[in-house]
């Protein structure tokens, strides 16, 4: 099991919550939705006790299938499955998924626009002591960039839950990337995930931190301190990466002057690399970068890891006091 | 699922099937000017036996739900599958002139999004297994009798998706699907056993877990033979390892590497017509 992420424990809304890993909420979601839709099966590569698609092979053996350590075999597999008329998902790391099995997936699921989703886990650097050969910062930029590809990045355990429902109805392929360290439950009671909406919790009128995944709780708790401090920070969780929220980031950017983008990824063409192109063509402001910059991951626990890379709530308030200096 | 006796009469027509398969291969070629040219003619008499006799399929319902699937997992062989299923029906036979041209569903490897009776878009090699299996697993699990037949060329196997797939088949007992190897030998840097030695073919798979049948692959009456010995066959997946010269039918490209991604000029397509014409 993850480890908690202690600093992330006081985000505002639903403290009272048990975090809870959005691999975990993956496994129940898959199960409820194995209960009523018979054309679903599930793949996996080895990893079902880790990414918590055991949890459905238990319960309906007949609808998955373990290719065992071959992720290229994975992606191929669970397109025929969709040509076959079944609704398959298709799990393992986000770093073998995305990277090892990416040519199967751009050649085989994205240029037939198959109905094939992939939901990785263990993204991002919080994935810990296993070190950068395991901590997958380069997915998101790796399936953004596929055409026909939709690309979600769910904040916490109950969006997660409603993401798969929303996937499961929607045709064609998709990529959800989620963790394997417990996270804070973040969204509101009433929230509802749509492909492709941003929610806005705070709209600012000096800074609008765009964020994705575990990143949204840093943003909330970072919003805070700088709201004591008389800075108006927004916060907005960009759950879906493609196709982005223009709408949203419109009315962010014209809201205020600086524009904060925060991931548990490479600054490179995520999600920092998604709003800086869209913003640049149509509404530039000074924009700023939160995230790997450049780099591999490396061993530690989770929140040393935050720490190491300047993910933390403090990182964030001190980049955005000195860029509004 | 048993088919009639194939009597001599079907043996001639299917043969000429084939040889009208060569005949609009080489002529979409030579109005492409770029395409593969040895690897679609070894594959023809495989193709015509399969389109014209042994799969069961309906060009006027091309998403029939209990069809018998065709993975062209050597997807630069697109000539040969745009002939058989021009020849079948799916299409205006006049389309096979727009080959590779701007616009064209006939593109340079085939599309499934832009060509009826295409599964399944491939070019990138060593992924079509993985996705017969797929299929096959799917067929199984809604009780349809359907079967998935897979073409690979033999330098394809040198990719590691091949072997994963191969296993896939085996450990899930896939004896709804049939893999073909075209061993033509040849590949488009030379001979495959120079580039990357790819032999015993026949006992790798045997390895795997496969049931493999060893045949001429130009031979129509050991194909079909072949082909009903898979349908048969419980248990396990079937692998026909079957034995092509490159080129075949033309003697000017028949085992010539260099006509594997080459087309034939205008000069050439006159020779080879009047041989197939013979």
């Amino acid at each position: 099991m993850g480890e908690r992420l202690p600093q992330m424990n006081q985000a505002k809304g639903s403290s009272e919550k048990k975090p809870v890993a959005t691999r975990d909420a993956y496994g129940e979601a898959l199960l409820e939705l194995g209960r009523e839709r018979k054309e679903v099966v599930v793949l996996d590569a080895d990893l079902s006790g880790s990414t918590k698609t055991g949890k459905f092979a238990k319960a309906f053996p007949d609808r998955f299938y373990n290719l065992g350590i071959s992720e290229q075999d994975l992606i191929g597999t669970a397109s025929g499955l969709s040509l076959a008329g079944k609704l398959p998902f298709a799990s393992t790391f986000a770093v073998f998924e995305t990277g090892r099995a990416w040519e199967q997936i751009r050649q085989t699921i994205c240029y037939s626009n198959l109905n094939v989703k992939l939901v990785a886990t263990h993204s991002g650097i919080t994935v810990g002591e296993d070190g950068a050969s395991h901590q997958a910062i380069e997915d998101v930029t790796l399936m953004r960039v596929l055409p026909n590809m939709t690309v979600i990045v769910p904040s916490d355990g109950p969006e997660t839950r409603q993401v798969i429902r929303a996937v499961a109805d929607y045709r064609g392929p998709v990529y959800v990337r989620l963790g394997r360290a417990k996270v804070p439950a973040v969204m509101p009671e009433d929230y509802i995930f749509q492909i492709g909406k941003a929610h806005t919790f705070h709209l600012g009128k000096d800074v609008n931190i765009v964020a994705m995944g575990i990143m949204v709780s840093v943003a909330l708790e970072s919003a805070k301190i700088l709201t004591g401090e008389g800075i108006d920070a927004g916060v907005i969780n960009m759950s879906t990466i493609k196709p982005l929220d223009t709408e949203t980031l419109l009315l962010a950017s014209k809201a205020c002057g600086l524009i904060v983008t925060a991931e548990e990824h490479s600054v490179i063409g995520g999600l920092g690399g998604a709003v800086s192109e869209f913003l640049s063509e149509k509404n530039p402001r000074r924009l700023l970068r939160i995230g790997i910059k450049d780099n591999f991951g490396c061993s530690g626990t989770p929140k040393e890891l935050l720490k190491f890379y300047g993910l933390t709530a403090d990182d964030m308030v001190k980049t955005i006091k000195e860029a509004l200096a | 699922m048993m088919r009639p006796e194939i009597t001599e009469a079907d043996l001639v027509s299917l043969k000429e099937k084939s040889r009208i398969l060569r005949i609009e291969i080489l002529k979409m070629l030579a109005e492409a000017g770029s395409g593969h040219t040895g690897g679609s003619l070894s594959a023809a008499d495989i193709v015509a036996a399969l389109y014209f006799s042994k799969m069961r399929h309906n060009p006027k319902d091309p998403k029939w739900k209990e069809r018998d699937r065709f993975i062209l997992s050597k997807g630069h062989a697109a000539p040969v599958l745009y002939a058989a299923l021009a020849l079948s029906g799916y299409f205006e036979k006049t389309l096979l002139k727009t080959l590779r041209k701007l616009g064209s569903p006939l593109q340079g490897h085939p599309c499934s999004k832009l060509l009826p009776g295409v599964e399944i878009s491939t070019g990138s090699l060593g992924q079509g297994l993985s996705i017969a299996n797929g299929i096959a697993l799917g067929l199984k699990m809604d009780g349809l009798n359907s079967r998935v037949y897979c073409l690979l060329g033999d330098g394809e196997i040198q990719e590691g998706q091949v072997w994963e797939a191969a296993m896939t088949a085996a450990h899930y007992k896939l004896d709804n699907l049939c893999a073909i190897i075209d061993n033509n030998g040849l590949q488009i840097d030379g001979h495959c056993c120079d580039v990357m030695y790819i032999e015993p073919i026949v006992k790798k798979w045997d390895a795997f877990g496969w049931h493999v049948i060893d045949i001429n692959g130009h031979d129509m009456e050991a194909i079909l033979a072949a082909l009903n010995e898979a349908e048969m066959l419980e248990g396990k997946p079937t692998m026909i390892v079957a034995r092509t010269v490159k080129g075949k039918g033309v003697s000017l490209f028949e085992g010539k590497v260099e006509y594997h991604g080459l087309a034939p000029s205008r000069d050439e397509l006159e020779i080879a017509l009047k041989e197939l014409e013979k």
